[in-house]
């Protein structure tokens, strides 16, 4: 793991994290949070753990974006803070 | 001082992995919208699954795939080092975790669909105010 890596990309994640939970458009949280779920896989792909990365790949920033995309155009993409 | 200031800089991602922790946790008390507290839950999960991968980490090590096992006839012979490899338990163990992570989200979602079509809101005061309304 070289740290310049890990913490430039360490760096996106928070920006991704505090992106998500204060933009004020629920479909915009979506792409944000696949972002961060992609970012995170990258993380662990430098760490070593392959098989976790591509779990997370597929699962995290694959499936869970579908499942947001899907309950906010079940719902409503207002929100207030 | 400087033997704390370096311990701080040599731990820099125990660091960074405690204020993700923290953001996920503040999502999920102070945000007012169901569904950013449930970001805010798959932050804190991320957060603390990325901590335990972490911890496996070695230096000058490779993936935990043993080389030329699965080449050549039998047995390679090469005494296998543990130093060489990086521990995989806590990634066996994490791969659960994101798995059932994903499962919670799922359920979270769905109900929370429920709840906006019998009131028609996401927001917390809302529903508070739509429920000592009845």
């Amino acid at each position: 793991m070289h740290w310049q890596i890990d913490l430039i990309v360490l760096t996106f994640v928070i920006f991704c994290a505090i992106a998500a939970i204060s933009v004020k458009d629920l479909l915009a949280t979506a792409i944000l949070f696949g972002a961060y779920s992609f970012m995170m896989c990258l993380l662990w792909a430098v760490m070593g753990a392959v098989d976790v990365a591509f779990t997370e790949a597929s699962v995290g920033a694959g499936v869970s974006t579908v499942f947001f995309v899907a309950a906010v155009f079940r719902t409503s993409r207002r929100t207030k803070d | 001082m400087t033997e704390i200031l370096s311990l701080i800089v040599a731990k820099y991602n125990y660091w960074l992995y405690v204020i993700l922790m923290m953001i996920g946790l503040y999502a999920m008390i102070a945000k007012n919208n169901l569904i950013k507290k449930l970001v805010g839950m798959n932050i804190f999960q991320t957060a603390i699954i990325l901590f335990y991968v972490s911890i496996g980490y070695k230096k000058d090590a490779t993936i935990p795939i043993i080389e030329g096992a699965h080449g050549g006839h039998g047995a390679s012979g090469a005494a296998i080092h543990a130093a060489d490899y990086i521990n995989p338990l806590p990634h066996v163990l994490m791969l659960t975790a994101i798995v059932v992570s994903v499962a919670t989200f799922g359920v979270a979602m769905a109900l929370a669909v429920r709840v906006y079509q019998r009131y028609q809101t996401l927001e917390e005061d809302e529903l508070r105010m739509r429920l000592s309304e009845k």
